[in-house]
């Protein structure tokens, strides 16, 4: 548990030094773009450990929501930067979730079982929440297109969505 | 002619409840045993109407999925994949 709220205070402590790097400079609509849909992506390969490892059915039920919603909104994502013309660009707060995603899988990797669905669970809490942080603060605000703010607002709503429904299998699990 | 309209028993009604961006609209129902409520799902997300322990009505994306609402009583009802979605469906006697 100490481990993993430390990983998790880790990745805040990673995504608000990408936020001050850019306090000056926010990020623009094609780096938005780019950081919202790296957050889906990231949680669907979460998702599809999950699936792989384990045999809880909470948990499957869960991560399949996750993979349906998260293509979903990507999706819309996709179709949306199509539409504007706008090519998503790599920046450091994507780089940043991507880094600590990455390590948060390798860990996952070597649990089982309950260890496995309870770390997993726990992690999704503390993504979703980091994300929604995230939105709340920096990306929604510093959209300029109104559609792109518009579903970074949906995205939050989903998220936040996500967040709860996470907290409730977690609970589950006790 | 008044007095026949005001004898004759209530018409079952449906009422819509839109979905959209993870909200349900209007959140707040007032409806009589007999009426059927319609969730209409504009998201392409999966949604749930459901009461804990009671019952669920799973609506999926860009679909309309409904219930006729068989006992007089009041639920507080949200969405099982986002919590976050609720509302309340107040049923009266007709």
């Amino acid at each position: 548990m100490f481990i993993r709220s430390t990983t998790a205070l880790a990745a805040l402590f990673l995504l608000s030094a990408a936020t001050l790097a850019q306090a000056s400079d926010k990020p623009s609509d094609p780096q938005i773009a780019h950081i919202a849909y790296t957050a889906g992506v990231l949680d669907v390969e979460a998702a599809v450990q999950a699936l792989k490892k384990s045999k809880n059915k909470e948990i499957l039920d869960f991560a399949k929501d996750m993979v349906r919603d998260h293509e979903a909104v990507n999706k819309q994502a996709l179709d949306l930067v199509k539409k504007l013309n706008v090519t998503p660009e790599d920046n450091a707060t994507s780089k940043a979730l991507t880094k600590v995603a990455d390590e948060e899988r390798a860990k996952l990797a070597k649990l089982d079982g309950a260890a496995f669905d309870k770390a997993y669970v726990d992690n999704e809490v503390a993504y979703h929440k980091q994300v929604n942080g995230a939105l709340e603060t920096l990306l929604i605000p510093s959209a300029e297109n109104a559609e792109l703010k518009s579903l970074l607002e949906t995205g939050l709503k989903l998220f936040q969505g996500h967040e709860q429904h996470a907290e409730h299998v977690a609970g589950m699990l006790k | 002619m008044a007095l026949t309209i005001a004898a004759a028993p209530a018409k079952a009604e449906t009422i819509e409840v839109t979905i959209e961006k993870l909200v349900f609209s209007p959140a707040s129902i007032e409806a009589k045993v007999g009426d059927t409520i319609e969730w209409v799902n504009k998201d392409v997300f999966a949604h749930t109407a459901t009461v804990k322990g009671d019952w669920e009505v799973m609506i999926p994306p860009k679909t309309s999925a409904s219930m006729i609402l068989q006992k007089a009583e009041a639920f507080d009802y949200f969405c099982r994949f986002h919590p976050n979605m609720k509302g309340r469906l107040t049923v009266t006697s007709p």
